[in-house]
């Protein structure tokens, strides 16, 4: 049983997800969207990059690749599926998920470390946290400001989909914490169903000690069973 | 079958920040140009064959719902000329 990474022309986070769902003891590889999902992935990931090099919006032509039709039937079918940075334009232009992810407030690139928010701890991605916990992952991404209607926000909140929020290093949600101009500082929400989550930080690049920071061990565990 | 020219404009919804653009804006300013507001669209234009001005219309309109747009930040508007 292995976690697909699937690589798009323009990924460059795809090796790095492979090696780190490896450190935390899962089997994983690198899957070219052109030669379609394995048979019986245990999981997939939509990795980090410029897929497409961002033509048209980040994630639209990714988001409209053939390979995430199987990505879809695989969703629905129960597999875990982790959208991460350029993978989460992409999970949300394929519909997987809610909103969409458009130029920062600064309409800078940035590259930083920040602090999120457990806000639903009833996850696969986060059930070694308590709701409330504040983790601390990097970011790294032009276009990672959280745009959704008024109404789906809403059905969001009242379904405890949004997965993380940025905030503070003590937990406050505030303006100054929010480092792209986030609506209601989403960080990372789930899909339909609880198994499908994307994220614009890279937990992927908080895996060792000697790097920074391994809180994002505890969400790559979520490929395990 | 006649030859058209469909034209998609796609833009941010009214509220949805524009960073881009409020540069843009920004930089005009610093070059002495007075200006309230700027606002920036995407345009595409497609040459296509239909039966009708209706049904050239309506493929524009179904490839900016697939692509063009994304309906949770975008508006967008089409029309259509014989080329």
């Amino acid at each position: 049983m292995t976690v697909s990474v699937i690589q798009f022309g323009g990924s460059n986070c795809d090796r790095d997800a492979v090696r780190a769902l490896r450190d935390v003891g899962i089997d994983a590889e690198r899957t070219w969207h052109e030669d379609g999902l394995p048979a019986d992935p245990s999981g997939i990931v939509l990795p980090g990059g410029f897929s497409y090099g961002d033509y048209l919006r980040a994630g639209a032509m990714a988001g409209r690749a053939p390979v995430l039709e199987g990505v879809r039937d695989a969703a629905s079918a129960g597999v875990p599926v982790l959208g991460i940075c350029n993978g989460a334009q992409v999970g949300c232009e394929a519909g997987l998920t809610p909103g969409a992810f458009t130029t920062n407030a600064s309409a800078r690139f940035q590259c930083e470390r920040v602090h999120l928010r457990v806000e639903n701890s009833q996850t696969p991605w986060t059930r070694s946290f308590e709701e409330g916990d504040v983790i601390e992952l990097p970011i790294a991404h032009g276009e990672g400001r959280f745009e959704i209607t008024d109404d789906e926000l809403a059905t969001l909140d009242s379904e405890n989909r949004v997965l993380f929020r940025y905030c503070d290093a003590d937990g406050n949600v505030t303006r100054a914490a929010n480092p792209n101009g986030s609506t209601d500082a989403v960080a990372g929400v789930l899909g339909e169903r609880d198994h499908v989550a994307v994220v614009m930080p890279h937990p992927e690049r908080a895996t060792l000690a000697e790097l920074g920071g391994t809180d994002g061990r505890a969400i790559l565990r979520g490929f395990a069973e | 079958m006649t030859a058209y020219t469909a034209v998609v404009t796609v833009r941010l919804k009214r509220g949805v920040l524009d960073p881009e653009a409020e540069t843009t804006a920004h930089a005009l300013s610093r070059l002495g140009f007075e200006l309230d507001e700027l606002r920036a669209a995407d345009r595409f234009e497609l040459d296509l064959d239909a039966a009708s001005e209706d049904a050239a219309a309506e493929r524009a309109d179904a490839m900016a719902e697939r692509l063009l747009a994304n309906p949770t930040i975008h508006d967008y508007t089409v029309t259509v000329e014989p080329r």
